[in-house]
């Protein structure tokens, strides 16, 4: 895994110095703020009124009413973000024709899709601690619970990474870094509301939909569950779509 | 030691390279020649383990190229038609990457690419963006890039294309100091920078090896006749006829103005006939230059009667 790190390295070291990174953490953080200050507005104005109503104060929990909501939000904003910071992986390797010195090098091609995953995810690690900001300054106003914090920031976590190894894999297809974004975000989107289909068809196939469904492995992690379920869902949707593009490389040599 | 047998490369159903058949030998400098579209970066991509051959095989060092690749990439030095560079890193950075991908560790790393910044004269543009450094100098990190890591094999695709002749000369006297401790194949089009660097040449044309020769091997078995070139000052119809009745001179070509190309048969010396039929017919001699054939017309001979056989 030595090689995979020195990938990932060199690619932290172009999205440190391009502006992308900072654009798109830029925009995130925005959002995301924007999106956290509205829900927490809310919920103050919510336990305003509770405070009249005495028996309504039972209910306010900033875990469920601040934090889970949040981090909901969040994985919609990272939906639409991470496209664009996968994109670059191979497309641009390709384009630039630099793809020949990895493929030329002495490592073997898994380590190359790893360390691309790699890169990727730590930049996507680093925007989500940044905006965890909003989260550390509830325990400064209250005293939210720090278990299902955890498990939600683990979701996400996984969530994005299904979501990387997406854009990992739709980088692998083209050498068009727009094209890649598009087919990141439509499938990524397409997973979330696969579960929607649940309902038009039959009783099993609803139920496969549903289990397929990206977000509701979410849930239980927001209320402080790690299933082992959910995990397997989450580690094994990376490892295909990883799985995936090694595959397109290795093929691309062949044709 | 390389040895390639009987190799072959379909794109889709376009054949690119067709039953190539041949050795290098440990320490040799041989140029692959061939217009463009002719099989060499192919060939290249093959040997240094990027593309698969749709069938045949061959040998770096005793290790089989699909076998065997990682142990092959290790001592092979590949730089591509576009030197493979990341336009946003630093020169530096960009080769202590590259170092590192090749399985350089620790130490050996900055050394390394200390010696290969000092051997490319690379000095003064360490710490520049690679983006933003003229393509003579790109070029010249493509090559420090295909050497860090100090490979027996370089396989160097196009190493002068686009350079201006000052820089031409210098990648050309880098590789010449090169070829004393390295296995080198090297590929062009351009004839005059093969004769200068390689031992021997592989000509491909439409992905079959027309030539395998050392130079001065091709160009003798391919002349058959000499050229004679003369130039008058008064020309009429009568020359052309005059010439012809030498019993040597197998053909005479009216070039522009007042020059005639005059092929003659090997060894038969006839400027002097020349000059007294000058002199007899008052045509006003010019000059009689010998024409010798170069590469560049051996390359051409080989390609064109390829055609005519297909054809």
């Amino acid at each position: 895994m030595r090689n995979a790190w020195i990938i990932a390295k060199r690619d932290l070291g172009s999205f440190f110095n391009s502006p992308i990174f900072y654009v798109v953490t830029t925009v995130f953080l925005i959002l995301y703020s924007f999106i956290f200050f509205n829900i927490l507005n809310f919920f103050s104005f919510q336990s305003l009124q509770a405070g009249q109503l005495q028996s309504m104060g039972m209910n306010m929990n900033l875990n469920e009413m601040v934090i889970e909501p949040s981090l909901q939000n969040m994985s919609v904003v990272l939906l639409m973000i991470i496209p664009v910071i996968t994109m670059r992986s191979f497309a641009d390797e390709k384009k630039m024709k630099t793809f020949r010195l990895l493929l030329s090098s002495p490592v073997p091609l898994r380590e190359i899709v790893f360390g691309k995953f790699l890169a990727c995810m730590i930049v996507v690690t680093v925007m989500i601690l940044i905006s965890s900001y909003s989260v550390g300054s509830l325990f400064l106003l209250g005293e939210p619970e720090p278990g299902p914090i955890f498990t939600g920031y683990l979701g996400v976590l996984l969530m994005a990474g299904c979501y990387v190894s997406v854009g990992v894999f739709a980088s692998s297809l083209t050498d068009n870094q727009i094209v890649a974004a598009v087919l990141t975000f439509g499938f990524s989107l397409f997973m979330w509301v696969i579960g929607w289909g649940a309902q038009a068809v039959g009783a099993t196939t609803g139920q496969i939909l549903q289990f397929l469904s990206i977000v509701d492995h979410l849930d239980r992690f927001l209320k402080g569950m790690i299933d082992t379920s959910d995990l397997v869902y989450y580690l094994s949707f990376i490892l295909l779509s990883l799985f995936l593009c090694h595959r397109v490389l290795d093929s691309n040599r062949w044709r | 030691m390389i040895e390639v047998e009987n190799l072959t490369k379909y794109y889709g159903p376009r054949r690119a390279i067709n039953n190539l058949t041949f050795q290098i030998a440990q320490g040799e400098v041989v140029g692959f020649l061939g217009p463009n579209g002719a099989g060499k970066s192919t060939t290249m991509d093959i040997l240094s383990c990027i593309l698969p051959a749709s069938s045949g095989t061959a040998r770096i060092q005793g290790y089989d190229i699909f076998e065997q690749s990682l142990e092959i990439r290790k001592i092979i030095g590949y730089l591509p038609e576009t030197p493979p560079l990341y336009p946003d890193m630093s020169v530096r950075d960009y080769l202590m990457f590259a170092a590192q991908v090749r399985g350089l560790a620790g130490k050996q790393t900055g050394t390394a690419v200390e010696r290969v910044i000092e051997k490319c004269s690379l000095k003064d543009v360490g710490h520049r963006i690679i983006g933003r450094l003229s393509k003579g100098y790109q070029q010249r990190v493509g090559l420090a890039q295909a050497m860090v890591h100090d490979p027996d094999i370089l396989i160097l695709d196009e190493p002068t294309i686009g350079l201006d002749p000052i820089q031409i000369i210098e990648i050309r006297k880098l590789i010449q100091e090169l070829a004393s401790s390295h296995t080198i194949i090297l590929s062009s089009h351009i004839l005059p920078e093969i004769t200068q660097i390689c031992q021997r040449v592989i000509i491909i044309n439409e992905g079959e090896i027309a030539a395998v020769d050392s130079l001065e091997g091709l160009t003798a078995s391919l002349r058959k006749s000499e050229r004679l070139s003369l130039t008058v000052r008064n020309r009429d119809d009568g020359i052309e006829e005059k010439l012809n009745s030498l019993s040597q001179v197998l053909s005479v070509l009216p070039g522009e103005k007042n020059q005639f190309l005059v092929e003659c048969e090997l060894n038969s010396n006839l400027q002097d006939e020349f000059a007294r039929l000058a002199l007899e017919n008052q045509w006003g001699l010019v000059e009689i230059t010998p024409i010798s054939m170069t590469l560049e017309d051996v390359f051409l001979k080989l390609t064109i009667e390829e055609k005519d056989v297909k054809a």
